[in-house]
């Protein structure tokens, strides 16, 4: 593993490109965590008019995507990274289509969200709601070991990844018994259902995240790295 | 030795991996009072391309420059430690340069063709070294030696041209197969395609890593790219110290130290 240089490039507009890149990747990541945190609170809360919002703010977050992929493109056109610039930008890659699947799903959350608003109050939005803070403070976790090139904490939440299942499936099993329990409760329990899926596959997301970190830092992957743990 | 210097970074994988063609120990380089290289220690593997690279004056040159003696040919410079080939001693008095550059073949930056034709640059080693006894067989070598640089289809129609009408990558393919019509252990190569064209470069490059399944090729280039296209290992020079020795996809994925990585990702040192 080597350390990231902090040493300038000798071509200066090279290394604006690089920090460019960098820069959009964090302010991508900065308003996906806005939309999650926003959807998870549109269902708690039940208000439509942050739903609207998530759904207005998700053409930014694909535009962005775009413009990240042709700032890599463009980078392996031009300048051909070597080394650590060379793990940058194909992270870059790699973390652009994670966060947009993200905003994807915050999206779908609020649509969600919006749907239950016709149903009564169900508890189980409570379950809803812990299941969803784990998640939102596994995004903003890895967002912060990105920021900061720093691998412990992409680890911690690699390996947290089963406390975000553990929740899910508990409140899977919690909907169902309801549901089998209360024919009307089958409409917004499926909506409730969904929410629980979306929010378990961002979990599933900051791991891959916290993944594409490690290898950005130290150019190994995490999973070897586990695996060769004792 | 200067105090300054930190051991080289070496892989473990080097040894075992592959056969050694060349292996190196303890090696320094004085001109006159000035040291170019500080204790150089290496295994070069056959079948295979090494690239060195590093900035100007790191000593590169220099040490490939050791491996087929030329150093010799330059007044004040001083040779010290191991250099072996098949576990033979070159860096000795008692080897016969010009026998030992029969074995170790060299192309240089600029395709330098003798002022003779096409067939008589390829006849020239092998008649010297007295490798055929008769026209057919000679004719035989020229051929063969030509097919393997790719460059029989292109000539074979115009064997009495001068090698100087050829292309400039012509040129050089001409006088790769110069080098390998002697049968040579090892070709060293010092930075063949810098004044090569883009298509000729890759021609070469081609080349290069087709005759890799028979030769240990050492290279020196500026070119990082083309250090990762054709090479299977590659070594940093910084200042006349090897600083970094592994296989390339390592060295340009995730090197080990930070003055490789500097250098390759072209930042300042």
């Amino acid at each position: 593993m080597t350390q990231v240089s902090t040493h300038d490039h000798i071509v200066t507009s090279y290394g604006e490109e690089l920090d460019d890149l960098a820069d959009e990747i964090a302010r991508m990541g900065g308003l996906v965590e806005t939309q999650v945190i926003d959807a998870l609170t549109a269902v708690v809360r039940r208000d439509a008019s942050i739903a609207k919002t998530v759904r207005k703010r998700e053409i930014t977050v694909n535009a962005m995507q775009v413009d990240i992929e042709k700032k890599v493109i463009r980078l392996f056109a031009l300048r051909q990274p070597m080394a650590t610039d060379l793990r940058v930008t194909i992270t870059a890659l790699r973390l652009a289509s994670d966060l947009e699947r993200i905003g994807d799903l915050a999206k779908t959350i609020a649509y969600r969200a919006a749907d239950l608003n016709s149903y009564p109050p169900l508890e189980v939005t409570q379950r809803i709601e812990r299941l969803g803070n784990i998640v939102t403070r596994q995004l903003r976790e890895v967002l912060d070991a990105l920021s900061a090139d720093n691998v412990e904490p992409a680890i911690r939440v690699w390996r947290n990844d089963d406390e975000v299942d553990e929740h899910y499936n508990s409140v899977i099993k919690e909907m169902l018994l309801l549901m089998s329990g209360d024919s009307s409760l089958v409409d917004p329990g499926a909506h409730i259902l969904f929410v629980a899926k979306n929010l378990e596959r961002i979990g599933d997301h900051c791991t891959n995240i916290a993944e594409a970190v490690h290898y950005q830092v130290t150019g190994d992957t995490l999973e070897s790295v586990e695996a060769a743990a004792p | 030795m200067t105090t300054a210097q930190a051991q080289a970074t070496l892989y473990h994988d080097i040894p075992e991996a592959r056969d050694v063609k060349v292996a190196i120990a303890g090696v320094d380089v004085h001109y006159g009072d000035k040291q170019a290289l500080f204790d150089v220690s290496m295994q070069i593997p056959d079948r295979s391309v090494t690239a060195f690279i590093g900035p100007s004056g790191c000593g590169k040159s220099t040490f490939l420059r050791c491996v087929n003696r030329m150093n010799d040919t330059i007044d004040g410079a001083v040779v010290t430690g191991s250099l072996k080939i098949d576990g033979t001693e070159i860096n000795d008095k008692t080897i016969d340069p010009v026998v030992l550059r029969a074995s170790v073949g060299m192309v240089f930056q600029k395709p330098n063709p003798f002022p003779k034709s096409i067939y008589d640059n390829v006849a020239y080693g092998p008649k010297i070294h007295g490798l055929a006894a008769t026209r057919e067989e000679l004719d035989g070598i020229v051929e063969q030696s030509l097919v393997k640089a790719g460059l029989w289809g292109e000539v074979s129609d115009r064997l009495t041209d001068p090698g100087t009408s050829l292309s400039g990558g012509q040129q050089q393919r001409l006088v790769i197969a110069r080098a390998i019509a002697v049968n040579p252990e090892v070709i060293l190569m010092d930075e063949p395609c810098s004044a090569l064209d883009p298509i000729a470069t890759a021609k070469v490059e081609e080349l290069i890593d087709e005759l890799r399944e028979n030769y240990c090729i050492i290279m020196v280039t500026h070119s990082m790219a083309q250090a990762a296209r054709v090479s299977q290992m590659t070594a940093f020079f910084h200042l006349g110290n090897l600083v970094e020795y592994g296989p390339t996809e390592e060295i340009f994925t995730n090197p080990r130290e930070r003055r490789t990585q500097d250098y390759i990702t072209g930042r300042f040192g």
